[in-house]
């Protein structure tokens, strides 16, 4: 078996050694967030902040389709507040008796609003470049909540030599380092009613933890299941153990 | 492997022996709890879903309906019967004696305002919808509704009086959230 | 077939009418198994569970899928996010198909140590690659469904495979579509063949196992077993060993499901499909990267034949060729154990497959080793390629004839001539009983 060891080590070594090559866009660093590991869980308290900040900044032009109004209670609000923020959305509905579609207000069956009624429009809005919807945003790239992280504060002057075409901005962890998004997170730029200091770095950290627990709101069920069930096959495979010995050794009499 | 570990064994047959009936009902209980354990989500899975759940409640607007008029609108994929009840209906609903009743139960107790009943409209039989909340429909021998499947006739506050259903029109959880409005569910 | 003592009425009535009682003591209970098989003999019925986990998540998926190219990818969501224990069954289901491809590669690469698709068994092995061939096919259609980035386009590049056939190509691609590209009919179809292709493979799994019953199972030794002394009933020792692998399989596959559900999926896969934009890099799952890299590895014509058919055909017949390997491989020895060149090669083609895994995992023009650039994945893959080919094709052939194979040990009892250290105990053992 030590040859397959060896197999496999040579195999990681090659595999590692391009992964560091590759790409002219850097490689976010690993934040310690508190849904990693065995046992993680999101922290309430970044989640409804994180929450906040989507809906007063990212909400404009990012759309989180997947998610309904009455998963918020999940991040630890009430169903009072949760049917304060679905009521203060206008939903479309319809079409009535009438035939005519119309408009009311939102309830937490809703999923959120779209920021534009489809994917032409917001383009139209944005200079040609389509604002992707969120729900999924820490899933769908390479690197996760680490490169979320690292987008939201990896805004720079452009490089030397590097020309900015009008409209784009530079990022050292986008890949290719043009991005239509201009940094959207501004320091002070929001208030948070806990007092916690709205720094760029805390704001971006906030909503990369409201952005994991929309992609993986399963997660810390997910983990708490998980050691549950280790801890059985665990035992139940050592017992499986103790009876193939016992048996397999009347074998040798 | 070792002769000196097979002849230990060997030696103490009778201790081998209950040690393994001990482990084979613990493994046999833990796997049988494993087994049980794996087969619960694939079971639950079909129940109602999150998202069904929460959007079982219907909001009506009951502004437009006229005095005797009856309005169907959907709630959980099935016909909910409204009905603004006239005075006449309200009398003959209430007249009637409890003993007469195949499900006995006072109108009073079926209706938070007595102008509106609110009864989910499927038969108690076998799950047809009766007919009767058109114009023009057959209403049955009680002025309520008539199930075309087997024949069974339901008063003005949707209480059955003939035929095979075994109870009533159930009542849905329903409040009103002011005179105009009502949300079901 | 002798009947089974049953003491039990019912059991007794149901087995006269119809023999399960008596089939399940014979093939699950007394079924002779050679005594000295190792853990690599796990997988065979590790894989059958896995496929029967696969079944039965598949089908409760089924049931809140929608294969539609507006609601796939929502109807996804939706059984990650508000179905009932769904993120656990669509996990279990995701993470079931790598386990099954890695647990399928350790059975086949044992077959081929062992030298299991040996006679009487050639038939045994073909069932086997038959299997891999279905379960590959069942893998691909079911990675389309959630209609992502990489379903679309996995699906798009795939299917375009078949346009290098010469004349027929186009219309057998625009056939396979139902349009004039992967759309709604592809989906639909792709629905109903991946839910039908799974119940295909439990029937070529029960010939699998029908010929595997017919001469038992091959042993690390690789010499047919002589008597009563080489056996042992499979119950319970081998259903309790089975277990036991079960038990340990099961842990390792929670670690994935419950800490890593997506560490083996593409993140592009969470993107919902896009026909106007194709994903940078587009990398096929993992189970599939080494036939990727042979495909790609072939960038020549030869005559009349362009290099995108040879592509093609090459990687068809990299796994076609395991088809013929009984034939290949002549030499009257099973065991790689006895064989000291082809033990050797053998260890070369491991690596191999692993290089041509992570060739299929790069692009083609980066290159090996940063800093050298003039050797690119390209080249690697088709060094690797090659020997594959020269693996099956050549070499074998040849130590088939040139190979002077170790001494056989008389019966599987017997240790191996200077070999082991417990040669001491083992000598007399046989005869014990008469």
């Amino acid at each position: 078996m030590h040859k397959l060891a060896t197999i496999v080590s040579l195999w990681m070594v090659i595999a590692s050694g391009h992964s560091l090559a590759a790409g002219s866009a850097l490689v976010p660093a690993k934040q310690n967030w508190s849904f990693n590991g065995l046992f993680g869980t999101f922290d309430r308290g970044a989640l409804q902040r994180g929450y906040q900040v989507y809906n007063e900044v990212c909400a404009g032009c990012h759309g989180l389709r997947l998610v309904a109004y009455r998963n918020l209670t999940e991040i630890g609000l009430t169903e009072q507040q949760v049917k304060k923020i679905a009521a203060s959305k206008t939903v479309k509905d319809g079409p009535n008796d009438e035939g005519e579609m119309y408009e009311r207000s939102g309830r937490p069956s809703d999923r959120f609003v779209m920021p534009f009624a489809n994917k032409n429009a917001a383009r139209a809005a944005n200079n040609g470049a389509y604002p992707p919807d969120l729900s999924l945003m820490v899933k769908a790239r390479v690197g996760g909540a680490d490169y979320l992280y690292g987008l939201l504060t990896g805004y720079q002057e452009t490089k030397k030599g590097v020309e900015i075409p009008e409209g784009m901005y530079y990022n050292k962890y986008y890949p290719g380092n043009l991005i239509a998004m201009p940094s959207p997170l501004v320091e002070e730029g929001i208030e948070y009613p806990d007092k916690t200091k709205a720094t760029v770095k805390q704001m971006a950290q906030d909503v990369t933890v409201f952005l994991s627990w929309t992609a993986e709101p399963e997660i810390e069920q997910r983990k708490r299941l998980g050691i549950k069930v280790l801890l059985f096959l665990i035992i139940l495979t050592g017992l499986l153990y103790a009876i193939k010995k016992r048996v397999w050794s009347q074998l040798h009499n | 492997m070792a002769t000196t570990g097979e002849e230990t064994f060997e030696s103490q047959p009778q201790e081998g022996e209950t040690r393994r009936d001990f482990l084979t009902l613990a493994t046999g209980a833990f796997g049988a709890f494993g087994v049980g354990a794996a087969a619960w989500p694939l079971i639950d899975q079909m129940n109602p879903a999150a998202d069904t759940l929460a959007a079982s409640t219907t909001e009506v607007n009951l502004e437009p309906i006229q005095e005797g008029q009856r309005v169907v609108i959907k709630w959980r994929g099935k016909p909910v019967f409204i009905t603004r009840r006239s005075e006449a209906q309200i009398e003959e609903a209430r007249k009637v004696p409890i003993s007469a009743l195949v499900d006995p139960e006072k109108d009073e107790d079926r209706v938070q305002k007595p102008e509106w009943l609110i009864v989910v409209g499927v038969c108690t039989h076998l799950g047809c919808i009766p007919l009767g909340s058109k114009q023009g429909e057959k209403r049955g021998e009680y002025q309520g509704w008539f199930c075309p499947c087997h024949g069974s006739h339901y008063d003005t506050s949707g209480r059955i009086r003939k035929g095979p259903a075994p109870t009533n029109l159930p009542i849905p959880k329903y409040t009103f959230l002011s005179d105009k409005l009502v949300r079901v569910g | 077939m002798s009947k089974t003592n049953q003491t039990n009425s019912v059991v007794k009535w149901v087995d006269d009418r119809l023999p399960v009682f008596t089939f399940m003591q014979h093939e699950l209970h007394e079924y002779p198994t050679p005594k000295n098989l190792n853990y690599f003999w796990n997988f065979g019925s590790l894989a059958g569970i896995v496929l029967v986990t696969m079944i039965v998540t598949g089908i409760v998926l089924s049931m809140h899928y929608t294969p539609h190219v507006d609601y796939a990818f929502d109807s996804v969501e939706r059984i990650m996010r508000d179905v009932n224990h769904g993120w656990l069954i669509r996990y279990v289901h995701m993470n079931g198909a790598s386990a099954f491809f890695i647990i399928v590669f350790i059975h086949i690469f044992r077959g081929l140590y062992y030298g299991s698709y040996k006679a009487p068994r050639e038939l045994l092995w073909m069932l086997g690659v038959l299997i891999l061939l279905l379960m590959m096919a069942t893998a691909f259609l079911g990675y389309v469904l959630p209609w992502g980035q990489m379903s679309f386009w996995g699906a798009t590049v795939i299917t375009n495979l078949f346009s290098a056939i010469p004349l027929i190509g186009e219309p057998i691609v625009t056939w396979l579509w139902g349009g004039f590209s992967v759309d709604n009919a592809t989906l639909n179809r792709f629905f109903s063949l991946h839910f039908l292709l799974p119940f295909v493979i439990v029937g070529v799994v029960v010939l699998h196992i029908v010929a595997l019953h017919t001469h038992g199972s091959n042993n690390p030794v690789g010499i047919d077993t002589t008597g009563n002394d080489d056996q042992i009933p499979f119950h319970p020792y081998y259903t309790v060993k089975d277990l036991f692998g079960l038990g340990v399989f099961l842990v390792l596959f929670s670690l994935f499901v419950f800490y890593a559900p997506n560490y083996l999926g593409h993140p592009d896969n969470y993107i919902p499909a896009d026909p106007l934009q194709t994903p940078p890099h587009i990398v096929p799952e993992w189970y599939f990267l080494p036939f990727y890299a042979i495909l790609r590895s072939i960038t020549f014509d030869i005559w009349f034949l362009d290099a995108k058919l040879l592509g093609v055909i090459a990687m068809f017949a990299s796994i076609g060729l395991l088809f013929i390997l009984p034939w290949l491989d002549r030499s009257p020895v099973r065991s790689a154990r006895f064989r000291p060149i082809y033990r050797q090669f053998y260890w070369v083609l491991v690596i191999d497959c692993f290089i041509l895994g992570i060739v299929g995992a790069n692009s083609p023009d980066d290159p090996v080793f940063s800093g050298l650039d003039g050797f690119q994945f390209i080249h690697l893959g088709m060094m690797s390629t090659a020997y594959y080919f020269f693996h099956f094709l050549i070499l074998l052939p040849l130590l088939s004839v040139i190979e002077k194979p170790d001494p056989l040990p008389a019966s599987i009892n017997e240790p191996i001539l200077g070999g082991g250290g417990n040669a001491a105990l083992a000598p007399g053992k046989p005869m014990e009983k008469p």
